[in-house]
C-alpha cells in the first residue's frame, strides 16, 4: 500500500485497522490516540467505530468512549436524516417531479454499506434542472433559505455549477444542496442526469428516491476524482472502496461498472477513482478495467504522486513534506476539469480578489 | 514552554505551548497535578500556540488547536492560559464521548451533589466558590456537570474556578485561597482563575450522584433571600436549556437528563450576598 504513509504515520495505521480491525487488539495507548485523531480528522470515526464494533473487537475503556460516542452521533444523524427526508417528500411532493437522494443520505435511506458509522455536513438531493426553480420555491415555504446573497455567488453557482446556492433550514439549521445534475455545467464531461433520475430506486420513504446503487459508486468516485478541495478525500475513497466491495463481487459485475461509466460519460473519472481505490484500499478491481478505463498514462504519474500526499488528512502541523503543492494541483486540475480556461481565470482571480479582502478586513471579535 | 500530559479527571489531557503563562496557569492552578508518562492514551491532544506569519509580530495572538483543528479565532497573547480553559471546556462540550455535558456547578458532601445550572448573571461562579471555601462542600467543577448516562455518576473535572469582575476580590479573601492572574478586557470582562482547594483536586477520580438541583440568582438588594421549591418537570425544562449536547444524544440524552432528576429536590433561590447564599444551600441541601 503506496499511500499515505509519506504523510504522518498514523493515517496509515487508520486504513490497516480499517481493513483489518482485529490489528486493534495488539495496540499502545499511544497508538490509540494517534489512531482516534486520524479518524477523527479524516472524519472517519464512525466509521473505524462501526467496523471495530461489527468484528466484536475487545476495545480499552478510554478510546472505547470516542468510539462509542462517535458512533452513537452517527445514529443520531442518521435518524435526522430520515426526518429530514421526510420534511423534503412533504415540501416537494405536490411538484410531482423525481427527487433523488444523492450521497450520505441514499446510503442510510437504502441501506447501503458506507451509512453505518457515516457522519453527515449535509443532505444532497438531485431534480430534473427544469423543477429546480419550482423546487426551491417550495423548500423556502417550507423553511429552507439560502445564505449566499452575494450576485456573483448566485451567479456562479445558477449559471456554472450543477447546484443552486446551498440552503439552510431556518429553523432545524440543517443544510440542503439541491442538484440538476452531478458536474458543472461548464464541465469538460457531461453526464445526462435523466439517464440517473431514470435508474433511480424507491427508498423507505415515499416519494423520494435515491440514485441506484451502481450510480451511487460512479457519483461518489466522480465527486472525489473532480473535488478540488479534499476534504474528505479518505472518507470519499472508504465509502468508494466498501460500495465497489459490496456490489462488485463477479467480473461481469465490473463490465456491468464499466458500461454505465460509458453511459454517462465518465470513464476517464471512474477508471481514476477504480485506480485510487485500489492502490490505497486495495479494493479489489481487476487491473484490466483500470487500463481500459483510464487511458491517459501520462498524467497517471503526476496524479499519483499528488494524491499519495492530498488524500493524507492534516493530522499534524508536521504533514508530510510537499503535501501543499500536492494539494494544489489536485485543486488546478480539479478547475481545469470544472471549467473552460477564460472561465476558470476569472473565476479563480475573483476568490484570490474575494479571499486577500477577507484577510485584510478588520477581524471580527 | 510545556509539553505535560496531565490527569484531569474523567479525562488525560496533553497541553503544549510556547507561552510560559500557560504553564505558570498549569503549575499555580492545577493542585495535585497528576501527570501522565508518554505511554498513556491522550483524550485531548491540545496546544496553545502563537499566531501564524506576520501575527507573529503584529501584537502577539494565541491560537488554540485540538489535534489539528482551530475551533476559535485567536485571541490576545496575554489572554493564552483563559484560552486553555475556555478550549479545554468547549472541548469537554463538543466531543462526542458518552457523557451528558451541562453547564452547571456540582458540588458534593460524600456522594451527594448539589447541581447548579448556570445562567449568566446568576453569581454561579461566586456562590460555588464560597461552597467549596467556606461551606466545606467538595468542589466537582464549576463550569460542567458531566453525566455518565449508563451509571447516573456526576464526575468530578476540578479546574480552576473562573470569577469575573468585582468577585475576584470577593473571592481572592476566602482562606486558603490562590487566585491567578488577572486578565483584563476579555470577552467577559475582567477575569481571573481560582484554584480548586487541594482536598478536592486529590478526591477527583470519587463521583457522586445528583440529590439537589438549585437554580441560584444573586440579587443585590434582596437581603434576606428566597427559595421556592419546584418541580421535576420545570427543573427539566429549565436545565436543558444549559445542555451543550443533549440533543445531539438524542433519546440517551433525554433519559440520561430523566435519570438525574428522578429522586433530587429542585429549588430557585434568590439571595443578596454570599453568606445569605451559602446558608440557603446548607439549610436546603441536607
Amino acid at each position: 500500500m503506496p499511500l499515505i504513509a509519506t504523510a504522518a504515520g498514523s493515517c496509515g495505521l487508520l486504513l490497516d485497522v480499517l481493513a483489518q480491525p482485529s490489528h486493534a487488539t495488539s495496540l499502545t495507548p499511544p497508538q490509540w490516540t494517534a489512531l482516534l485523531a486520524a479518524a477523527r480528522a479524516a472524519n472517519l470515526l464512525g466509521t473505524l467505530a462501526a467496523r471495530l464494533t461489527d468484528a466484536g473487537i475487545d476495545l480499552p475503556p478510554a478510546p472505547a468512549r470516542h468510539l462509542w460516542g462517535a458512533l452513537h452521533l452517527s445514529l443520531r444523524q442518521a435518524d435526522s436524516v430520515r426526518w429530514e427526508t421526510h420534511c423534503i417528500a412533504r415540501a416537494l411532493a405536490p411538484l410531482g417531479t423525481p427527487v433523488v437522494l444523492l450521497k450520505g443520505a441514499a446510503y442510510v435511506l437504502t441501506a447501503q454499506p458506507p451509512a453505518r458509522g457515516r457522519l453527515f455536513g449535509d443532505i444532497d438531493i438531485l431534480v430534473p434542472r427544469d423543477a429546480v426553480g419550482r423546487a426551491e420555491l417550495r423548500l423556502m415555504v417550507h423553511g429552507w433559505t439560502t445564505g449566499k446573497s452575494d450576485p456573483y455567488d448566485q451567479r456562479y453557482y445558477r449559471e456554472w455549477m450543477h447546484e443552486i446556492p446551498p440552503l439552510m433550514h431556518v429553523r432545524r439549521g440543517t443544510m440542503l444542496d439541491v442538484h440538476h445534475t452531478i458536474l458543472p455545467l461548464t464541465s469538460r464531461h457531461r453526464p445526462d442526469p435523466a439517464k440517473l433520475i431514470a435508474r433511480a430506486v424507491d427508498t423507505q420513504v415515499p416519494g423520494i428516491k435515491a440514485l441506484s446503487p451502481l450510480d451511487l459508486v460512479l457519483h461518489s468516485i466522480t465527486h472525489l476524482v473532480h473535488e478540488g478541495e479534499l476534504h474528505n478525500g479518505l472518507r470519499d475513497l472508504v465509502d468508494i472502496d466498501a460500495l465497489l466491495r459490496a456490489q462488485c463481487g463477479s467480473a461481469d459485475d465490473w463490465r456491468v461498472l464499466a458500461e454505465r461509466a460509458a453511459e454517462l460519460d465518465l470513464e476517464e473519472s471512474v477508471g481514476l477513482g477504480l485506480h485510487l481505490a485500489a492502490r490505497h484500499l486495495s479494493t479489489p478491481v481487476p487491473s484490466e478495467w483500470i487500463e481500459r478505463l483510464l487511458r491517459n498514462r501520462r498524467s497517471r504519474r503526476m496524479l499519483d504522486w499528488a494524491y499519495d500526499r492530498a488524500l493524507a488528512p492534516a493530522v499534524e502541523s508536521e504533514e508530510a513534506r510537499w503535501a501543499g503543492l500536492a494539494r494544489s494541483l489536485i485543486y488546478i486540475r480539479a478547475h481545469w476539469l470544472r471549467m473552460p480556461p477564460l472561465l476558470l481565470a476569472r473565476h479563480l482571480g475573483r476568490k484570490a480578489w474575494m479571499g486577500w479582502r477577507a484577510r485584510t478586513a478588520p477581524a471580527t471579535p | 514552554m510545556i509539553d505535560l500530559a496531565f490527569r484531569l479527571p474523567p479525562f488525560n489531557v496533553r497541553v503544549r505551548s510556547d507561552f510560559s503563562s500557560v504553564a505558570d496557569h498549569v503549575a499555580d492552578l492545577y493542585p495535585a497535578l497528576q501527570r501522565l508518562d508518554s505511554a498513556s492514551f491522550v483524550d485531548f491532544d491540545i496546544r496553545i500556540l502563537r499566531g501564524k506569519g506576520h501575527r507573529r509580530w503584529l501584537g502577539q495572538q494565541a491560537r488554540f488547536l485540538l489535534d489539528a483543528q482551530e475551533p476559535f479565532l485567536p485571541l490576545p497573547g496575554s489572554q493564552a492560559p483563559a484560552l486553555l480553559e475556555w478550549g479545554l471546556n468547549w472541548s469537554i462540550a463538543a466531543r462526542p464521548l458518552g457523557y451528558l455535558v451541562l453547564h452547571a456547578a456540582v458540588l458534593a458532601r460524600g456522594t451527594d451533589a448539589v447541581v447548579m445550572p448556570g445562567f449568566p448573571g446568576a453569581g454561579k461562579s461566586t456562590l460555588c466558590a464560597s461552597l467549596a471555601f467556606l461551606g466545606g462542600w467538595r468542589l466537582l467543577s464549576d463550569e460542567l456537570a458531566i453525566l455518565d448516562p449508563g451509571t447516573l455518576a456526576l464526575h468530578p473535572n476540578p479546574r480552576p474556578i473562573s470569577v469575573k469582575n468585582e468577585s475576584i476580590d470577593i473571592v481572592g479573601r476566602f482562606p486558603g485561597a490562590a487566585v491567578g492572574p488577572v486578565y483584563h478586557d476579555t470577552r467577559k470582562g475582567r477575569l481571573s482563575h481560582l484554584a480548586p482547594p487541594r482536598e478536592s483536586a486529590l478526591a477527583a477520580e470519587e463521583t457522586a450522584r445528583c440529590r439537589w438541583i438549585v437554580f441560584p440568582s444573586f440579587q443585590r438588594d434582596d437581603e434576606h433571600g428566597w427559595h421556592e421549591e419546584i418541580s421535576r418537570a420545570e427543573a427539566f425544562a429549565l436545565i436543558s436549556e444549559q445542555s451543550f449536547n443533549k440533543e445531539r444524544m438524542g433519546e440517551q440524552g433525554f433519559h440520561a437528563l430523566c435519570g438525574m432528576l428522578d429522586g433530587a429536590r429542585c429549588f430557585q433561590i434568590g439571595y443578596g450576598s454570599t453568606a445569605a447564599g451559602l446558608e440557603l444551600i446548607d439549610r436546603l441541601c441536607r
